[in-house]
């Protein structure tokens, strides 16, 4: 199989939806001319012309709410904001309007939007530009949230957000844009609420997305050196939330530590903390544990920068002092 | 500084007590008789849907916020009435005078205000969230300024729709100082989306008279020059007026030439809510108001310029009262939502 980028993957899935669906359109800032901040839509201007790349002005709650408008009326929006830092603008429309119509109208509208954010930190770009809201938008019905880590997964991914008749929140983190893997060249799907077992292995579970799946790749690496075996699950969606298979490796391993980029307090990985020790209570052997972003507005400076966000080398730590292991 | 004291000089027209400057029915096309007794028989049943609404949310008939509609009933059934079916209508929360004129059955709209199942949004939705995708009704929709970019996607579908929708948005005047606002104006003229934005510019943005809470520099519809939108201001008192406008509005937003902003002046008679004590503003104001009643003056025109007769429109009141009284009956006996749809919708089903 082929190997390309995470970036390579999400500009191939839209090319792909471009070419097959007429209802298919992109808006959002910069993504025409420009190329896109992250360059996933480079060249589509000239591909596809401005009727179907669309700039669009930094007003990013009217670019959404046109975005839920023209999916309710039948076209099949992709509104690229820029970060989900600037989603924030947006809330309103993502919240009340885009998840709220299908059933605030008793099924008659709907509202097929794929919002694609970019989400996380470590890139330098202090505390306004670094966050990670991907939990947030889970906690809402009616959205979906999709979080990819891999290439083949940001291709399948996107795959089933175009066949999904609900709005999406798909968040693509800055720096795994570069991250290389495999992808097959036949048509797949990787549908959305199906996480993936990573990494198998029967002494912990670490639960994980995006970035921070990797960091647990590769903590994993670093205990299979001293033979501690640990089962890595990407969760890929976030919302729908495939608990079952979480809790299936929890069973098998008798310990989880979640691990999430996003500050500690009140996030999703405490919901999933709390999904684990609902369903597994009987089968762990301590405390579910939890790593994630610390408290604090990310930082500019390089080492407190890194401080703030977990590593492997933090999830290595918590393991040895929660688990011993 | 009272509002009224203010009106003549910052707002000459919009900010009169007295209301706009009388317009005449005789300058506005002249439609047949069944016509004109048509747009009187659906002004007065918004008219007494609303005063009974009002009456069974006193009785706890009706829970949440209720937003009357009363006194503004000549916009949404001049305008509707020069729309086509394959238009989009999208509102605000004050929106069953919109449900109503647009064609939304009184019983399904009375039923939706009791939170019953056969309501028009199966009772999720209340007096604020109306909704009928077979008429096109994309809402009514309760953040101030939400349902505006909204229109914009509408109208940016509408552009690709062989049937050549045109995509009408009402909103209040607290709309003209929320962000949402200017991104839609901005947008939809910059790719000349087929949308009317239209503003029923009743003074009040809840309890905040304009004039203490914009700055703009004197009749609202000159805002929309700084988009390069052409906009005119009429009199929402008027049915005849607004019909028209609509029409000449339609027209023009359907020949491609880009969006449109119409400013309708009207005047909220009762509160801005159900639990609206009107504590801000005095009762001169709206007795001022009075004589310009839409439902009431368009009966005195059809009178007194022979299109009806007292008996005619007495006819037509009576019918009115049996729909009203039917759409009662029907939201009192149908079945609430079965528990057991608690969460249904919350997705769509591929």
């Amino acid at each position: 199989m082929p190997e390309i980028t995470l970036r390579e993957a999400i500009t191939r899935g839209l090319r792909e939806a471009l070419e097959g669906d007429p209802r298919v359109f992109l808006m959002g800032e910069d993504i025409g001319a420009y190329g896109g901040a992250y360059a996933i839509t480079k060249g589509f201007l000239e591909e596809f012309g401005p009727e179907r790349i669309k700039d669009t002005p930094i007003s990013e709650s009217a670019i959404v709410g046109a975005g839920v408008g023209a999916a309710m009326a039948g076209l099949r929006p992709v509104v690229e904001l820029m970060t989900i830092n600037f989603s924030l603008l947006a809330s309103d429309q993502i919240i009340n309007h885009a998840a709220k119509i299908h059933y605030m109208s008793a099924g008659q509208f709907s509202s097929p939007l794929i919002i694609r954010t970019v989400t996380g930190g470590g890139a330098g770009l202090a505390a306004t530009h670094s966050q990670s809201f991907e939990g947030f938008y889970a906690s809402i019905p009616g959205l979906k949230v999709v979080t990819p880590s891999t290439p083949a997964d940001a291709l399948g991914l996107l795959r089933s957000c175009f066949q999904d008749p609900n709005p999406v929140v798909y968040c693509e983190h800055a720096l795994l844009y570069g991250a290389r893997g495999e992808v097959p060249d036949d048509y797949y799907t990787v549908p959305l609420g199906q996480a993936r077992i990573a990494r198998e292995g029967g002494d912990v579970t670490l639960a994980s997305y995006g970035r921070m799946a990797r960091a647990a790749m590769n903590a994993a690496d670093r205990l299979a050196e001293r033979g501690v075996e640990a089962e890595v699950i990407d969760l890929r969606t976030l919302r729908p939330l495939d608990t079952a298979t979480v809790v299936e490796s929890v069973r098998k391993t008798h310990r989880c530590l979640v691990v999430e980029e996003a500050w500690q307090t009140g996030g999703f990985g405490a919901h999933l903390a709390q999904v684990v020790q609902q369903e597994a209570f009987d089968t762990l052997d301590g405390p579910v544990g939890h790593v994630g972003g610390i408290d604090v507005p990310s930082p500019y400076a390089r080492n407190l920068e890194r401080m703030a966000i977990p590593s492997e080398e933090t999830i290595l730590e918590a393991l040895q002092e929660q688990f011993g292991l | 500084m009272s509002s009224t004291s203010k009106a003549g000089g910052k707002r000459s027209r919009a900010a009169s007590s007295k209301g706009p400057t009388t317009t005449t029915a005789a300058k506005n096309e002249i439609p047949d008789k069944a016509t004109l007794l048509d747009l009187y028989r659906q002004m007065a049943l918004i008219r007494l849907m609303e005063e009974r609404s009002a009456e069974m949310y006193m009785r706890g008939k009706i829970r949440g916020f209720l937003h009357l509609y009363i006194g503004e009933e000549a916009i949404a059934v001049g305008s509707m009435a020069s729309l086509k079916p394959q238009d989009y209508v999208i509102t605000h929360y004050r929106d069953h005078g919109h449900a109503l004129a647009r064609g939304i059955p009184s019983k399904a709209v009375m039923a939706e205000l009791y939170g019953k199942a056969t309501g028009c949004s199966g009772g999720r939705g209340g007096s604020m969230h109306l909704f009928d995708s077979t008429l096109n009704f994309a809402g009514g929709h309760a953040i101030v300024g939400g349902q505006l970019p909204i229109a914009v996607g509408l109208a940016m579908a509408a552009k690709q729709n062989g049937k050549n929708p045109v995509v009408v948005c009402f909103f209040g005047d607290g709309v003209l100082n929320q962000g949402e606002f200017h991104e839609s104006m901005n947008l939809a003229s910059l790719w000349k989306l087929p949308v009317i934005f239209f503003l029923e510019n009743n003074f009040y943005g809840m309890g905040s008279h304009i004039d203490r809470v914009h700055a703009g520099p004197g009749d609202v519809y000159r805002i929309a020059d700084y988009y390069q939108i052409p906009s005119r201001q009429i009199d929402g008192m008027n049915v005849l007026e607004v019909r028209d406008a609509t029409a000449q509005a339609a027209e023009h937003v359907r020949s491609g030439a880009g969006p449109y902003f119409m400013e309708a002046i009207t005047y909220r008679f009762q509160g801005h809510s159900m639990a609206d004590p009107e504590a801000y503003r005095n009762r001169e104001d709206t007795t001022a108001w009075r004589p310009r009643d839409p439902v009431s003056t368009h009966r005195a025109y059809l009178l007194d310029s022979g299109h009806a007769t007292a008996e005619a429109l007495d006819e037509v009141d009576q019918g009115v009262q049996s729909e009203v009284e039917a759409a009662v009956q029907f939201a009192e006996e149908s079945p609430e939502p079965s528990p057991d749809t608690l969460e249904e919708n919350i997705y769509a089903e591929a």
